[in-house]
Order: C-alpha cells, then structure tokens, then sequence
C-alpha cells in the first residue's frame, strides 16, 4: 500500500521544458515565461511531445529567470516571455525531422546543444544555427557542464529545479516518503536516531550541534506530548537557503520532520516560516493538504499506530524569532523574547513539553540519509563535518545563486571557481558568512576549507549559509556598522547587554565612518564587543560583536586610518 | 474570521488575517481583539508592536520597499534608498500627507541573486540602480492603486 501505487505516471513526453517559478525569477515573469511556453508548444502542435513544467530553483539566480530543457540539460538564462516561440522551434524541428519514428530522449542532434564545458559559454552565438530565431535576442544557452553546476554535490537540492514543487505526485516519484514508509515499517525509532547519529549530520541552522544528539535527548524525555518544530525563519539578511528548499521541495521537509517525530515520539509538529515568504508558505500549504490527503501526515499514517500533524506558522518579521526560546513564544503567540537556557527546549520547550527543534535544512537531508544510510552521508565531507552544506552565494561575484558544495572544499573554490570571482574583475576582499553573527574572512584566508570548526577559528561561523562576496570597493567598516544596525533594531530589548549595548557600538561605529574616531573609541569599542559578548542572554547579542571583532581583526588598518584622518 | 477556535496562542495568525483584510492594526480593531481571544489588551497590543510585520497606521496607496539585505546592501541599496527618500520627501517608515505612497524598508526579502532589490506595489524589480528606481517610482506612481 504505498503511495506510489495510487497514481499511475502518464507516459513520458521525450522532452521536457522545466521553468523555474519561483523565487527571483518569479518576480522577474517566470509564471508568464512558462505560459508563453506552454502556448508555443500547443502552437506547434507538440503537446505530446513536450512538457513545460513549472519547477523550483535552478540555481543560477543571478542568469534568471531561467528554463532549462531536457533531455539536452541545455540552461537558457535571463529569459523573457518573447523567447518561447525561439525557444521551442528548434525543438520542432528536431522532432519533424524523427517524425514516424519514436523520438529518443537520449537524442544528440539538438542544435541547441552546448556542452563545451567552458565557462565562455556565455558569450557563445551558437544558439543562433538554427536560424528560425525572431527579432528579440534568443537567451544564451548556459552549458549545465560550468563549474557552477559541476562542483556541486546535491543532497538536499536534488530535487530543487527537478520536480514540480506543487505536485505530490512527483516528489513521490523521485522516491518521496520512502524513508518514512520504511522507518515505520523496518526501524524501531531507537534505530532512526542511531542511524542519524551515525551519519555525523550536525545542525544547519548556524550552531553545528550534532542532530543525532538533540533527537536522542528529546527521545529519552519521558512520553507524552512532545513537539517537533521546523525553524524557517531565515532571518539572515542575504540567505536564502531555507526559502528556496520550501519553495522548490516542501514536501522534503515534511518527511524529514516526520520522521523526526517517529524518532523523538511526537505527534505533533509546527513550521514557523517567516512572514516574507508567502510562496513558501503557500507552497508548503499546499503540501501539507497533498500529504494529508494520501495519508502521508495525520493518523494512522501508511496504516501504522503512527500519527503525526503539522501545522504552519507564519512570523511577522522579528529576527530574534530564529533562536529557539524565542521562537518557541511566538508560537504560542506571545512577543518572540528568548528566556535563558536551560532548560533547553529538548527538555521544557512549546507550552512546556519536550521540542524538538531543527532547521529547514537538517529537516531536508533527513529523507536521503534513512534512504542511502549513515555510511553514505559520512563518507562526504570532513571529518568532524559531514555531508554538503546549501549556501546562497551573493555580493560581488560574477555567479550568484544557490549552490550545495561537500563539507571541506574551500572558501577559493566557491568564490573563485563556482562563482567565477567579481563581475568587473575587481579583487575580492573578503567573504562574509554567518550573518549578523558571522564575519568577514579576508582574501589571503580563502584556502580555508568550509567546515564548522575552520570557520569558527577564523571568526566566523558557518551559520545558516549565507556567503557574501564583497570586492575591494567595500568599506569594512561600513560593513560593520551595517551589521550593527540590524542587531540593534532586531534586539529584543529583554536584556541590557544587549539592548543598550548595540546602540553604543553602532554609535562608535559611526565616528569611525565618519572619521571622527579617537584611539580612546577604538579602546572602548573591543572592550565594548567583549562585554556583550558575554553578558548578553541569547545568541542574538552574544554574536551580534562578531562582525566587528572580525573585521576588526583582519581590517584593523581601516579602523586606525579612521582615527588618523582629521576630521 | 476568527476560525482559529478563539485560541489565545493563535494571536498572530488573527493579527495577520486582520492586517490582511483592514490593512492596518487600528487600536479600536485590537480591543475586539482581546475580548475574543480572551487575552489582556496590553498583551495584544504589545505582540502587534513587537514585530515588524504589523503596522498600527494606515498605509499609501502605493508602496515601496527598499531591501536592506546584506547582499543588496553592498550592492548599493542605501543608495537606492536615498534616492527614493530624495525623490519623495520621505524617510523609510513613512507615508506621505496625501497618502499616496509609504517608504520602508525590509531587512532580506530572499532575492539576493538578483540584488539589489525593491519592491513596488508587491512587485519584486531586481538588478536596480538610482536611475531604474526612480524611473519605476513614477509608474508606480501614476499607476492605479492595487487592489
């Protein structure tokens, strides 16, 4: 009785045309680009033959809106509605050409195909030979062999730009709930947990505390009500990891939190997403009446004793909502303020029963580990870091997007290589990770491999995956103050360290801009960093000096030039 | 309405819902609020103004929404911002006399592959620049207003 056996797939069109339809490409007409498409091929008479599919994100944001058709995987970026007719002739063509026999996906004789493997492809007119092109410049064709794409080593983005994000049916098809059937069918919940334990998956969500663990400490409270909660509230300004997985695959997390529950003995589970993102909110809507309808979630779920709910949440924008005591409140529909811990929430968490709590993405490598087992995900990676981590890769760099890379390349890799350094080629200065409460790793340090422990010896963390690329024209100490400011409206107010202590540093933060800064600020700012550092209640305050005591650390020259200037 | 069982811990779900549907939290709208919810008008006032999300004042016809995400940030957002405030007369939170347009800004709204951003009319423009922003504020501008 499986899922699967309810819809019979109708049969596969040779070619499929997937648009993505979310995130910026939809702003920028995505859901008219796949109209335009769709009514191309019905002009072309070819509805049997091709399929257009509206998919989640394919990564290349900064190229969107973006198509890509198979089977020739050719990407065509900054797409507009203009292009569907270009864009669908030579696939017409093609397939006048086969007609009588039955065309075969593996065909080579696309002439849009490009697989030159060079990342000049960019400029490449061989999109042009077909010669059926209109006046509005056809996309260029973007080869899926770019070291943007190549480099990348999808777990939990396998689907993402694969699947129609709207459609049960086709994440069930790229075995969608299989790990959840076989947890309730083969594995004892003791056995579930053991197996993430073993895979060496550690939170993704910033901190890095091993998942298996927190699953454990949940499961050993005594039974009764517990809860499982999916923190989506990706409060850090230029990630948007978490976003993109909702959009492009909920029903990913959905499994991930069910089995999670299984594993902890929960029966009931809340998604808090941020305000910001009503697609991921309605897609995830959407996904949670699909998978209650084929009984994937509620009572009784693939006829076992098993019950598990899961209800949204959505944020009204407050940063602090991202630290779980703090989350934990506004669920409960107070002020999102965090309380001292512990009793950490494993223990005493929503209304004062065991939570367990984990981020958008640790949610997401769930389904894949209990599938391919621990071995697998621990063979990836390093060492004390397992796995791959999804970053969206922003700022000044030529390939800006969402990429998902092994635990352990390096920061060079990523910027250089995948991202293809700045768009103007002006040299990077630094790369910043981890928020507002991560910071700024220089140039000469981006041989670092990308795992929890090197990142943290630099001044930085891993955080939630944002990584921003700024060029020589940055000001660090702007940067910093930038930082800063966000701290200091987001602070709750709860604790003084805090609250008080943000406004003086972006205070002394601005005379540095301003170069009005004496030796004595420059004093009284790391003394300042140290104190709320470690006199502030949460993670938000605790962090919110990183910025600065990193840039502080390897930028200090900007500071003193401050000083030194008359102002 | 109010289909959340009247449960006090569904607070927020009715502020967005109410905030939905009158466009702004007005104080005479919390009160019903409270009684309903059976929660203390303090508390109820008090969550409306903890986040950012909910605003207690009505909003312009038209508005604009500069993103200050880091990546638009160092992308020239706060020049963006500038622009607008110059071109407007306003500061980011405020709405004009005539309320036809408000300025604010928000802190990431996700689409950080197309930075820096701005959001007219809840519609996303990427790739902006001093002189696209200005240009779109004027159709924002004389555009009827969304519904």
């Amino acid at each position: 009785m499986t899922p699967t056996a309810l819809h019979q797939p109708p049969p596969p069109k040779p070619y499929r045309i997937r648009c993505c339809t979310v995130g910026g490409c939809l702003s920028a007409h995505g859901l008219a680009i796949k109209t335009q498409l769709e009514a191309a091929v019905t002009a072309a008479g070819l509805e049997d033959q091709v399929a257009v599919v509206g998919v989640g994100c394919l990564g290349l944001c900064s190229q969107g809106p973006l198509v890509q058709i198979d089977p020739s995987g050719d990407l065509y970026g900054h797409v507009t509605p203009a292009h569907a007719a270009p864009l669908v002739a030579p696939l017409a063509a093609t397939l006048r050409l086969r007609s009588g026999s039955a065309p075969s996906p593996s065909s080579s004789s696309s002439p849009l195909r490009l697989r030159s493997g060079s990342a000049s492809s960019s400029s490449s007119p061989l999109r042009l030979r077909s010669g059926t092109v209109p006046p509005p410049s056809p996309p260029l064709p973007r080869s899926p062999t770019l070291p943007f794409f190549t480099r990348q080593h999808r777990i939990v983005l396998e689907n993402s730009g694969q699947i129609d994000p709207e459609r049960i049916e086709d994440y069930i098809a790229a075995r969608g709930y299989e790990a959840l059937h076989r947890c309730l069918r083969d594995l004892e919940p003791a056995a579930v947990i053991d197996t993430i334990t073993r895979s060496g998956l550690r939170g993704r969500g910033g901190a890095g505390y091993p998942t298996g663990l927190k699953w454990a400490t949940v499961a050993k409270m005594p039974s009764g009500q517990k809860y499982v909660v999916c923190n989506a509230d990706e409060g850090d300004p230029g990630a948007y990891m978490d976003r993109s997985v909702l959009e492009s695959d909920p029903h990913r997390v959905l499994e991930g939190m069910a089995i999670a529950a299984y594993a902890v003995g929960a029966s009931q589970g809340y998604i808090y997403v941020r305000g910001e993102y009503p697609l991921a909110n309605r897609h995830l809507q959407t996904a949670l009446g699909q998978a209650k309808r084929y009984g994937v979630l509620g009572s009784q779920i693939f006829d076992s004793p098993f019950d598990f709910r899961v209800d949204l949440r959505i944020g009204a924008g407050a940063f602090v909502c991202g630290e779980e005591t703090a989350l934990i409140a506004s669920i409960e529909g107070k002020r999102g303020l965090p309380r001292p811990r512990p009793p950490y929430p494993a223990e005493s968490g929503l209304w004062g029963c065991p939570t367990l709590i984990n981020n958008v993405e640790t949610f997401a490598n769930i389904a894949p580990i209990i599938r391919n087992g621990a071995d697998w995900f621990a063979a990836i990676g390093t060492e004390h870091s397992r796995g791959t981590k999804v970053f969206s890769l922003t700022g000044h760099v030529q390939n800006a997007g969402l990429i998902e890379v092994p635990m352990g390349i390096t920061l060079r890799e990523i910027v250089e290589v995948m991202g293809q350094g700045t768009p103007d080629g002006t040299p990077i200065k630094a790369v910043q990770t981890g928020g507002p409460s991560g910071g700024c790793i220089p140039a000469a340090a981006l041989d670092t491999p990308v795992d929890y422990e090197s990142l943290k010896d630099l001044g930085s963390i891993m955080g939630s995956g944002g990584m921003i690329v700024m060029d020589e024209h940055t000001s660090m100490v702007e940067v910093a103050q930038f930082f800063m400011e966000f701290c200091m409206e987001e602070s709750c107010g709860k604790c003084i360290p805090c609250r008080a202590g943000t406004v003086q540093l972006y205070q002394l933060l601005g005379k540095f801009k301003d170069h009005r800064a004496t030796p004595r600020d420059l004093a009284q700012l790391e003394a300042l960093c140290d104190m709320v550092q470690h006199t502030s209640l949460c993670g938000l305050g605790q962090a919110a000096p990183n910025p600065v005591l990193s840039t502080l650390r390897y930028f200090r020259n900007e500071y003193l030039a401050a000083i030194a200037a008359p102002g | 309405m109010k289909r959340h069982q009247y449960r006090p811990d569904a607070l927020i779900e009715v502020l967005h819902q109410a905030q939905e549907l009158y466009g702004y939290l007005e104080p005479e709208l919390l009160l019903p609020i409270a009684r309903r919810l059976r929660l203390p008008p303090s508390q109820v006032y008090g969550v409306a103004t903890f986040y950012h999300f909910f605003s207690l004042e009505p909003q312009g016809l038209h508005t604009g929404v500069v993103c200050m995400g880091t990546a638009c940030y160092v992308q020239g957002a706060a020049q963006l911002l500038r622009t607008l405030e110059q071109a407007t007369h306003l500061r980011a939170g405020e709405t004009s006399r005539d309320r036809q347009f408000s300025l604010s800004t928000a802190r990431c709204l996700g689409a950080c592959g197309v930075a820096p951003v701005v959001v007219f009319d809840q519609q996303l423009e990427g790739r902006q620049t001093p002189e696209t922003v200005r240009d779109r504020l004027h159709t924002c501008l004389s555009a009827p207003p969304a519904p």
